[in-house]
């Protein structure tokens, strides 16, 4: 429960002010807490006088000693290794050194091919292989069954996933299978001089950033968002351990069976990858108008964004919305094209590394996110620059 | 089929507002609303139950003032529905929150399938869906976009995947975190409105869900937020003056440099 040290406090109203839950008010000159409190901890960040605390009970926790090493889950799926395996690999390859551990790769897999050797190219200095025909296709319980089994064998102190479709879904079964702690959709990690995983976060839909430890308790586990992290540049000097793993039939054995798997065709690839979107909102007006959209992507080598209004509209499918109800992205390039800039849309796509907003609306408040900003109509800009752009790329 | 479907009150994404000031969040006159993503999780409860039979008991894990979307939620269709609130709750993680549902689901259904959003839109984590599943030891689908037929214990659907779609099917009972594509939730019918008015939601404390008080709240939680702090800020704006042609230059260079030239 929060403490509230009654004669520190001096009435000031800055954590009222910063709740956000409306579960602190100040009466008599001072803070009062009510049930809606949710120990989120603002207050106590925010309050100058240090007169609010939350106290937690040390837990009996584990002995973290026996537990060490750096895993990082290989994502492969229809014989591709996914991209964020790479960038994994990169930033798993610092937090090892940075502890003086081993770094590992975990492949689940029906048949592992090359791919043992891409991993260790990427910076795995050991990579796990459990070969199995219950791992063809990807499923929660057989894929969470194996890295439970071989996290409980092997001991880690940390594990990364992707924050894919896959690993969002199956990285949270085997953590409270182990008991442990897990952040979702990870934007920073580091390894602190203590020993510990810091994982940074979006909260609120991106509003802040919350960093969380995970002190008591292994494996610290994460999953990290793709497009975040630089991947490693490939070695193939490298050299590094392949061990074979095998976890029983009975364990592999699911309850889920995967009877189709469909592949979307071309424009609905990926948007949460994508290295460039073009996206498009109310602004285009029409369904023509969002070709326009379309082509500048395709021409572009894009993705294809929408803000809700235009999925709303019908003007493009709802794989392609970006924002609070639909997919988040982290592109180098995000290009917003009569897009208003809404806080649901911004949520989806504020972390790009550059954005360029069009709209005709001066005062729009996507030009408050964006890094270049037009004042302009879409339907003026958007076809010679298509024309500019098919000029250069050479097509 | 008895059906149980978790819900969450999240603020209302539309009244959200950074204070540009301090860059922290406004909560001022903001909502609080049914998350989202649970509104498809109850309307495809409802119309699973219409379709099959069975009961729908709906469940929510939250301050008082969250018996209100569960008094929405008989209004548009729910036959039963529970608070789960205890100040012993308070700053529970993704596993604490999942050791809490499980016991409350346990306490008061037997359910074939348990359904939920695919996540919460204040926390994103899309954790607890999963968690709980595991808890109750049942298979799940995360991100289901379909459900096509329910038969001799087994359902049929359609789960979306980064790259499309998986078509999969589960041995019920099952538990599904649903995406916004699988239904247009409904709303509610007066003679919902009226079952609601007179409706009392059911409260389960800690003592009532049976519950181990070290797995709860912020001591049954694992992670720890050690630090919050506001997103870097975005460096300067620069604005593209000019004719359209020079903007149109200007902008295929930007263009280039950010995508393609590198």
């Amino acid at each position: 429960m929060l403490q509230i040290d009654k004669d520190a406090c001096i009435g000031c109203g800055l954590c009222e002010e910063n709740c956000p839950f409306d579960a602190i008010s100040v009466e008599d000159g001072k803070a009062q807490v009510n049930d809606n409190c949710t120990l989120c901890g603002t207050c106590v960040d925010v309050c100058e006088v240090e007169a609010l605390s939350i106290p937690r009970e040390e837990g009996a926790g584990i002995d973290l000693s026996q537990w060490a090493g750096i895993w990082v889950y290989a994502e492969y799926r229809q014989g591709k290794l996914a991209q964020v395996s790479q960038e994994l690999l990169g930033i798993g390859r610092d937090l090892a050194d940075k502890r003086g551990v081993p770094l590992s790769a975990v492949l689940l897999c029906a048949d592992s091919g090359d791919v043992p050797q891409e991993l260790i190219a990427a910076g795995a200095d050991q990579v796990y292989v459990v070969e199995d025909d219950a791992l063809s296709h990807f499923n929660d319980e057989s894929y969470g069954a194996a890295l439970e089994d071989l996290a409980r064998k092997h001991r880690p102190e940390v594990i990364l996933a992707g924050a894919t479709a896959i690993g969002r879904s199956f990285i949270p079964r085997v953590a409270t299978s182990l008991n442990t702690g897990l952040t979702a959709d990870c934007t920073q990690l580091a390894m602190g001089d203590d020993g510990h995983l810091h994982q940074t976060r979006p909260a609120f839909g991106g509003n802040i950033m919350a960093t969380i430890m995970c002190p008591n308790h292994r494996p610290q586990m994460a999953t990290v968002r793709p497009m975040v992290f630089p991947a490693s540049a490939p070695d193939q000097s490298r050299s590094g351990e392949v061990i074979t793993e095998s976890v029983s039939a009975k364990r592999l054995k699911s309850r889920t069976r995967v009877v189709e798997t469909v592949i979307s065709a071309g424009e609905e690839v990926n948007l949460a990858e994508a290295e460039v979107v073009v996206a498009g909102g109310r602004g285009l007006e029409t369904d023509q108008g969002f070709d326009l959209i379309k082509e500048l992507a395709d021409t572009m080598g894009a993705a294809v964004g929408a803000s809700r209004a235009a999925v709303d509209s019908g003007w493009v499918g709802y794989p392609h919305q970006v924002g609070q109800t639909g997919k988040t992205v982290a592109s180098k390039l995000y290009v917003a094209c009569g897009i208003s800039g809404a806080i649901q849309h911004v949520i989806g796509m504020k972390s790009s590394e550059t954005i360029v907003a069009i709209n005709r609306d001066k005062n729009a408040p996507i030009f408050d996110v964006a890094d270049y900003g037009v004042v302009g109509d879409v339907f003026d800009l958007l076809p010679p620059l298509l024309e500019k752009l098919k000029e250069r790329s050479g097509k | 089929m008895n059906i149980v479907v978790c819900i969450k009150q999240v603020p209302d994404a539309k009244d959200v507002r950074l204070d540009p000031e301090t860059n922290t969040l406004s909560r001022e006159g903001v909502k609080s609303v049914i998350n989202p993503y649970d509104r498809h999780a109850l309307e495809e409860g409802v119309r699973l139950k219409e379709e099959y039979g069975g009961s729908l008991t709906v469940l929510s894990m939250g301050p008082p003032q969250a018996a209100a979307i569960l008094s929405e939620a008989i209004s548009c269709g729910a036959d039963e529905a529970y608070l789960v609130s205890d100040r012993a709750f308070a700053g529970a993680d993704t596993l604490a929150t999942t050791y809490t549902l499980a016991q409350a689901v346990a306490k008061v259904a037997n359910p074939d399938l348990v359904l939920c959003g695919k996540q919460a839109t204040d926390g994103d984590t899309a954790q607890v869906g999963p968690g709980l599943a595991v808890r109750l030891d049942m298979p799940f689908v995360t991100c289901v976009k379909k459900v096509h037929t329910v038969s001799d214990g087994v359902l049929t659907l359609e789960r979306m995947m980064d790259d499309g779609y998986d078509v999969l099917e589960v041995d019920l009972p099952a538990l599904l975190t649903v995406v916004k594509e699988i239904n247009t939730p409904r709303f509610p019918s007066l003679r919902g409105l009226k079952r609601a008015k007179d409706y009392q939601v059911a409260s389960l404390t800690a003592a009532d869900i049976e519950a181990d008080e070290s797995q709860l709240g912020l001591g049954g939680s694992p992670t720890q937020v050690v630090k919050v702090f506001p997103p870097e800020k975005k460096g300067e704006r620069t604005m593209i003056e000019g004719s359209v042609t020079e903007q149109v230059d200007k902008l295929a260079e930007i263009i280039f440099e950010a995508a393609l030239g590198s």
